[in-house]
């Protein structure tokens, strides 16, 4: 069994990170780790760097992970994230310039195909090549 | 299934090639896109697809292009292959499309 590239999903809302990690299992299935994290410790709006690399941990996979953010702090605060990350694993994660639902549901299909991280990234990022 | 609904055929060389009728009933969106996309990835041969008489063919492991692909219910879908196994990939995405992407396309 080939291992696949772990999904991570990162909004300012736990709602819309939950109902994107949500339509990827159902659209695309539960072979493809899928991890998520939104809003702040108080219910709100926002993204923390501890809970983005605690989506890392449970999305991993050997082959590594692609991150989908939303907007602007989702994204600083994972590649903060990305930074923390030990030097051997930091390679293998990468943030993905995509749209973050459709964006995790293309890299989560391609990921279900046995696919490279870079490969995963590139069809995601597909969407933004306009 | 009826067997009007679809034809497979080898053209030349390695290449298959196959037509089914799109019966889903808001044609090819975004789940069945993904159905169609996982399969054809199972196979090492080159798949392409497109809406009969349509100009262009399309990488049917491309996810971001069979959505894009706005095939319509009702219209037919070709569906070619080359290499190894390009048989096989036809024949199952020829299946798939004519059984409606059932839930449990493993």
């Amino acid at each position: 069994m080939s291992d696949m590239v772990g999904i991570v999903i990162v909004s300012h809302s736990k709602d819309i990170a939950k109902g994107t990690a949500d339509m990827v299992r159902q659209m695309v299935g539960s072979e493809v780790k899928v991890a998520f994290c939104g809003g702040n410790p108080d219910g709100g709006l926002g993204t923390s760097v501890a809970g983005i690399i605690e989506a890392i941990d449970a999305a991993w996979s050997a082959k590594g992970v692609a991150i989908l953010v939303d907007l602007g702090g989702a994204e600083t605060n994972s590649e903060m994230a990305v930074e923390m990350l030990e030097p051997a694993r930091r390679d293998h994660v990468v943030v993905c310039n995509a749209p973050i639902v459709e964006g995790a549901v293309m890299a989560a299909t391609e990921a279900a195909g046995g696919s490279s991280l870079d490969q995963v990234r590139a069809v995601a990022e597909e969407l933004s090549a306009g | 299934m009826d067997m009007d609904m679809l034809e497979t055929s080898k053209t030349n060389g390695e290449a298959f090639t196959g037509t089914v009728r799109l019966i889903h009933a808001v044609g090819m969106h975004a789940r069945p896109a993904v159905k169609l996309t996982k399969l054809a990835k199972r196979f090492q041969a080159h798949v392409a697809i497109r809406v009969e008489g349509a100009a262009d063919w399309i990488n049917a492991k491309s996810v971001a292009k069979v959505m894009a692909l706005r095939a319509a219910h009702g219209s037919m879908i070709e569906i070619k292959a080359l290499g190894e196994d390009a048989q096989a990939a036809v024949t199952a995405l020829v299946d798939l499309v004519a059984a409606d992407f059932p839930e449990a396309g493993h």
